[in-house]
């Protein structure tokens, strides 16, 4: 196995496109390490992005902020204005493992193993992020939803890399939240995740809203009916009920070790209520 | 020299204090060297090819592609070992046939788990002993497996032992099962007694298997020499006894094996047994090297001992004023792939906190497509107190009558008879229950959704065979040899306190060690809390001895008689003042002459120790449900135990507090998960979900000492009681707490929410 | 392929070794350097027992490839006395008999004491979600947050 830092963003995509075998990023190493020690992976060629400044930093861009891909979840959780400005996306991260864990693995990494029970990427989703993507055929922009499309499947091509998400700018009286399940308090992968983002007007009601679920489909799955129930309402109890009925009504789980499809169904309908509630405390207090 | 080591209740110096202790600087700067810390040089480095089967016969292997792989040195098969006749030992609290212990250690004609070892390589490094595995052809036939144990007691289910009959049936079976052993005890007349009962409770219980989940995983070295001599360097809870079985397995003399315990990383029962040992001793024969393993994390999880699960039924009646009369039990215990499941102990541990008139215990030792278990901390009488402790729940609140009451009304006593015919001595049980009922936190307020719930356990304890070495140093510093392996931490703080607390020095005088193999007789594996009761007894027998010894040195330095001289606050005086004019003698002052009056002075013993004191405890639990996801918190927990005497209370504590949080782990979340295939799905940490931290709240601990007769400062085993009764404390809590009864292990969110749902409390 | 030679930085000297290209931190550590102090539980980042400070940040070193260490501070459990005098954690784990086989103290000392640098005051609930990474079998964790709350306190001078 092969090992290159590069410092560039066009070294790195130099090897990815040149390795005639099989290549994999490193940035945290929290999910390819693993994979590397259970024998699922085996890579000829792995590129460390951890050298390249723009994938490691948090800037503010025009109001908005840049998350480079390889920023750390200890790092993040450690920027307080990102804190104040996201505590949804916050929420998310400092779920992922333990401290430990939280010291290498990064937003892009979770994002790009696509594991649909990963838990910062309802959070980024419904945050409405968009990664900026760099490949031989120049820069695109995906909205998050859209990278990862089947249990440790995403949509971006070979040589191309994930350098940084791109978070909307942040309106006055909007913020996010994020729950998961897990049976215990830590380190467990989530059974069920909900991700809510919403902004309210000047009067309390809610003009914008996406709710984003995990663990409970083969993809981290965005709920419009979710949404749909939000919009317009002034997020009462009522309203929180029929939220609770879409995202339940959205889930097509699995039956598997760490829980039953029964109850990701049910668990989803009370969580993405619980961190609507978060959110709407959250956002009239923005 | 005739000893009595009876309990003698005296003003004492340093037990009962909180020394820091000698073994502790080594383990908190990351010097102590625990198992895979060992190195040798030369050394190279064994991996296993493990069957990924659930039950298959083993149609051919061939190392061929292996053995041509550069970096390999030794390749071992079944073909190196013997064929062992069906031959039973006791090892620790289980008991082990030789016959299958050759095949749990490596597969001879089938594989029976996924994870079986079937091939051993030994390779210059780790990364060729993993391809050189890689390169092993199987040829497996697979067979249909049986994973559970009502299925597999079956008649017509898949069979593991073409030769296995039922053994404790008469007459004895003609056709073959996977029922290995029925036992049963019987007292009384039940039907008699349920006749009486004006209230009966009958319930059906399952429990999963569950692991040890030491952190340190298993791993040993062994360096065979050209002469048929072997050094072998191992993470076990025995040494005498993994030198025992290599020796039988192998074929080889005793006294050529010398085994050294590596400073331990957890046992809990499960590193009682041989796994790799037999395997780099046969590696390193081949290829006079030096050859190390160390097990995965997923390794010890397939293919190590879990705790046994399994199914209980229980049936108790009992009379409106809350007096059992009739009890009547079975258990099926998973024995996994090989007999073996605790069934002795869960059978006799059932009802033993009660005197019951009429009594019937049952029990099944049954094989099935898992790892062979192992001890796993009292085992076998959590899943028989799991039921035993629910239905009395149920009991008690059938009739209105607090639990704690209920089992006041039937507690055993000094002189109660079990139904397995021992008459108990001194026991703490009833003031257990009485500081239950005393403690603030029985009556403390609940919130919403919360429930509270009380568990009872007991646990026999053992001693059996001890044997240590004391020496007196020339300076008056005394060193102590033990051979009962340190598993708990503080043992040798505690076994350095009773040593100072004969002599009357500070327990910083104290130097204890443990020898290897070479350096003393035969001590059992340290399993049924026996290393601190039976550790302490032989100590004190040397100290004693050495004290003897250390007098008649003094008489001799004064000429008066022996009998003249009397010890006292660490010193030799005068036994009177007609006696003479003497200055006390410290330990110093006399042994640093001790050449002159007749050489070094020591003191040793070897003892079947005997006497143990049955340990009784009770733990009282809060919990809080979440009613929407069927998360359950434990937010209070009591554990309250007769410790006989604690010798360092600190550490008395941690075995309770430990113990109390495995209970947690096994009531809400841990289980071996098999898939349809027979193989396990969670080999790890990361779904095998152990407690962490944030999970558990501060288990509050009182000690208390009702002292053992049989030990000279009334020690008894407390390791391993504080695991029983935490699974039924949660159960009857959050029965409590939102009116559901759990009857299956784990309680775990899905299923409780789901309980709550078909009960209509969601 | 030829082994990497890595110079890098353990409890503050220089040290070099070879490695392969896929070995962990913790091979390179325990194997390379002989600093068996850090262990191994899981080999997965599920238990904490390999636990190190890298460049000042607290991570399980079976999850960092030795190679990423080049030119980098690693600290492990090996350089937390200075001398003969003890860290504060260390003490107050032996006062408050917080550990018993010993095999998760390295992790938890090095988890500690990373947190009591960002937060010398936790509360209780703090120190146990820090130290959710950390398992431990033997202890139940009772003494261990008791031990490292005491730390804390005698760190901020009380």
């Amino acid at each position: 196995m092969r090992y290159e830092a590069p410092s560039t963003l066009d070294a790195a995509m130099a090897l990815l496109a040149e390795e005639a075998g099989s290549a994999r990023i490193l940035a945290g190493g929290t999910d390819l390490l693993v994979q590397m020690h259970s024998g699922t992976a085996a890579p000829d060629l792995i590129v460390d992005i951890k050298k390249i400044d723009e994938m490691c930093s948090i800037v503010l861009e025009n109001g908005r902020y840049r998350v480079g891909a390889a920023v750390t979840g200890m790092e993040i959780m450690e920027h307080d204005d990102f804190n104040a400005a996201w505590p949804g996306v916050v929420d998310g991260v400092q779920l992922i493992g333990s401290i430990q864990v939280r010291g290498r693995a990064t937003v892009g990494g979770n994002l790009c193993n696509a594991s649909p029970a990963a838990d910062s990427v309802p959070a980024i989703v419904s945050a409405g992020a968009v990664a900026s993507i760099m490949g031989p055929g120049g820069r695109r922009d995906v909205p998050v939803e859209d990278i990862g499309i089947g249990p440790g499947r995403t949509s971006i091509e070979k040589g191309e890399i994930v350098v940084s998400l791109l978070f909307p700018e942040k309106a006055a009286s909007s913020s996010g939240a994020y729950l998961r399940f897990t049976p215990r308090t830590e380190m467990d992968i989530a059974v069920v995740g909900a991700g809510v983002h919403l902004t309210l007007d000047a009067g309390g009601t809610c003009t914008e809203a996406k709710l984003s679920l995990g663990a409970v489909a083969a993809r981290i799955l965005v709920v419009e009916e979710g949404a749909k129930a939000l919009i317009g309402s002034k997020v009462d109890d009522a309203t929180l009920e029929a939220l609770a009925a879409a995202a339940s009504a959205a889930c097509s789980p699995i039956d598997d070790k760490r829980g039953t499809k029964e109850f990701r169904i049910d668990v989803a309908g009370v969580l993405a209520r619980r961190a609507a509630g978060i959110a709407v405390e959250r956002a009239r207090k923005s | 020299m005739s000893v009595s080591l009876s309990y003698e209740d005296k003003a004492l110096n340093v037990i009962g204090t909180r020394p820091i202790r000698p073994d502790g600087v080594d383990r908190v700067t990351g010097r102590a060297r625990f198992g895979a810390d060992i190195n040798l040089p030369g050394q190279i480095y064994g991996r296993v090819l493990r069957s990924p089967h659930a039950h298959a016969h083993i149609k051919s292997i061939d190392i061929s592609k292996a053995a041509a792989l550069p970096g390999v040195k030794a390749i071992v098969t079944s073909d190196d070992f013997d064929e062992m006749p069906t031959e039973y030992i006791a090892v620790g609290e289980m008991i082990v046939n030789f016959r299958d212990l050759t095949r749990n250690v490596i597969a001879r004609e089938k594989v029976l788990y996924d994870g079986h070892p079937v091939v051993a390589v030994a390779a210059t490094s780790d990364a060729i002993a993993r391809r050189a595995v890689k390169l092993i052809d199987v040829e497996y036939e697979i067979l249909p497996h049986v994973i559970d144990v009502v299925k597999a007691m079956a008649p017509d289910a898949p069979l593991l032992h073409e030769d296995q009959f039922t053994q404790g049936v008469e007459p004895t079976p003609e056709k073959p099962s996977n029922i290995a052993k029925r036992m049963m005890f019987e007292i009384g007349n039940l039907d008699a007694g349920f006749a009486k009962a004006d209230h009966v409770v009958e319930r059906v219980y399952t429990t999963k298997p569950v692991h040890q989940g030491y952190i340190e995983p298993h791993s040993s070295i062994a360096s065979y020499s050209e002469d048929g001599t072997v050094e072998l360097w191992t993470a076990t809870q025995g040494h005498f006894v993994i030198r025992a079985q290599c020796a039988r397995l192998l074929n080889m003399e005793i006294s050529k094996i010398k085994v050294i315990a590596t400073e331990l990383g957890g046992g809990f029962g499960g590193k009682n047994n041989v796994y790799l040992e037999p395997l780099v001793i046969v590696l390193s024969k081949k290829c006079n090297r030096p050859v190390k393993m160390t097990m995965s994390r997923e390794e010890e999880f397939r293919a190590t001992g879990p705790g046994a699960g399994g199914r209980i039924l229980v049936k108790i009646g009992c009379t409106k004023d809350g007096k059992i009369t009739a009890a009547d039990f079975q258990i099926d215990l998973q024995a996994g792939a090989y007999a073996g499941a605790p069934l002795p102990q869960a059978t006799m541990s059932a009802f033993t906190r009660y005197d019951i008139e009429n009594v019937r215990v049952v029990g099944h030792d049954v094989t099935v497509n898992r790892p062979k278990v192992a001890a796993y901390r009292a085992p076998g009488a959590p899943n028989a107190a799991f039921g035993v402790e629910g239905a009395i729940d149920e009991l008690a609140r059938a009739i209105s009558l607090d639990p704690v009451d209920f089992r006041l009304k039937n507690a055993a006593k000094e002189g109660s008879k079990t139904y397995y015919g021992v008459t108990f001595g001194p026991i703490g049980f009833v003031k257990t229950l009485e500081r239950v009922k005393a403690h603030p936190h029985y009556s403390a307020p609940l919130g919403p959704n919360q429930g509270r719930g009380v568990g009872t356990g007991f646990w026999f304890n053992i001693g059996f065979d001890t044997t240590t070495s004391l020496n007196v140093n020339e300076d008056g510093t005394i060193t102590l040899t033990i051979g009962t392996v340190e598993v708990a931490g503080g043992g040798r703080a505690s076994l350095a306190m009773m040593v100072a607390e004969e002599f009357g020095v500070d327990a910083g005088k104290v130097h204890v060690s443990t020898g290897d193999t070479s350096q003393l007789g035969f001590n059992f594996v340290t399993a049924g809390s026996r290393g601190t009761f039976a550790g302490g007894i032989v100590a004190v027998m040397a100290s004693r001895q050495a004290i003897e010894t250390l007098k008649e040195r003094a008489a001799m330095t004064w000429d008066v008689a022996a009998d003249e001289v009397v010890w006292e606050d660490g010193h030799a005086r005068p036994a009177s003042a007609n006696v003479g004019d003497f200055e006390p003698l410290s330990i110093g002052d006399i042994a640093k002459v001790s050449n002159k009056t007749g050489g070094p002075i020591s003191g040793h013993a070897e003892l079947n120790v005997q006497g143990a004191g049955p340990g009784f405890g009770a733990q009282i639990v809060d919990v809080e449900v979440d009613r929407e996801t069927g998360r359950v918190q434990v937010i209070r927990h009591t554990v309250i135990q007769d410790a006989g005497k604690a010798i360092h209370p600190a550490y008395v504590e941690g075995q309770f507090q430990g113990g109390a949080v495995q209970g947690i782990g096994w009531a809400l979340n841990e289980e071996y998960i098999y898939g349809e295939d027979g193989r396990l799905q969670n080999p790890g940490f990361l779904d095998y979900r152990v407690p962490v931290a944030s999970d558990v709240p501060h288990i509050d601990t009182e000690i208390v000492e009702v002292p053992n007769p049989n030990h000279p400062y009334g020690v008894r085993g407390v390791g391993e009681v504080p695991i029983v009764p935490p699974t039924p404390a949660i159960a009857n809590a959050i029965h409590d707490a939102i009116g559901v009864r759990f009857y299956d292990l784990p309680m775990s969110p899905p299923k409780v929410l789901k309980a709550m749902k078909d009960n209509g409390t969601a | 392929m030829a082994r990497q030679h890595v110079t890098m930085t353990v409890n503050g000297d220089e040290a070099d070794f070879l490695c392969e290209t896929d070995q962990t931190l913790l091979s390179a550590l325990r194997d390379e350097l002989q600093l068996t102090g850090t262990k191994e539980g899981c080999g997965t980042g599920d238990c904490g027992a390999c636990s190190v400070m890298l460049d000042g940040r607290l991570v399980c070193s079976c999850l960092t490839l030795a190679v990423e260490v080049e030119g980098k501070e690693v600290e492990t459990i090996e350089g937390m006395a200075q001398g003969e005098n003890l860290h504060p954690l260390q003490t107050k784990f032996l006062e408050h008999a917080a550990l018993q086989c010993g095999i998760c103290t390295p992790g938890f000392l090095i988890a500690a004491r990373a947190l009591l640098e960002k937060s010398p005051d936790p509360t209780e609930s703090e120190v146990r979600y820090w130290l959710a990474g950390n398992l431990c079998r033997c202890t139940g964790y009772h003494k261990i947050v008791e031990a490292v709350l005491d730390a804390a306190a005698e760190m901020r001078g009380h």
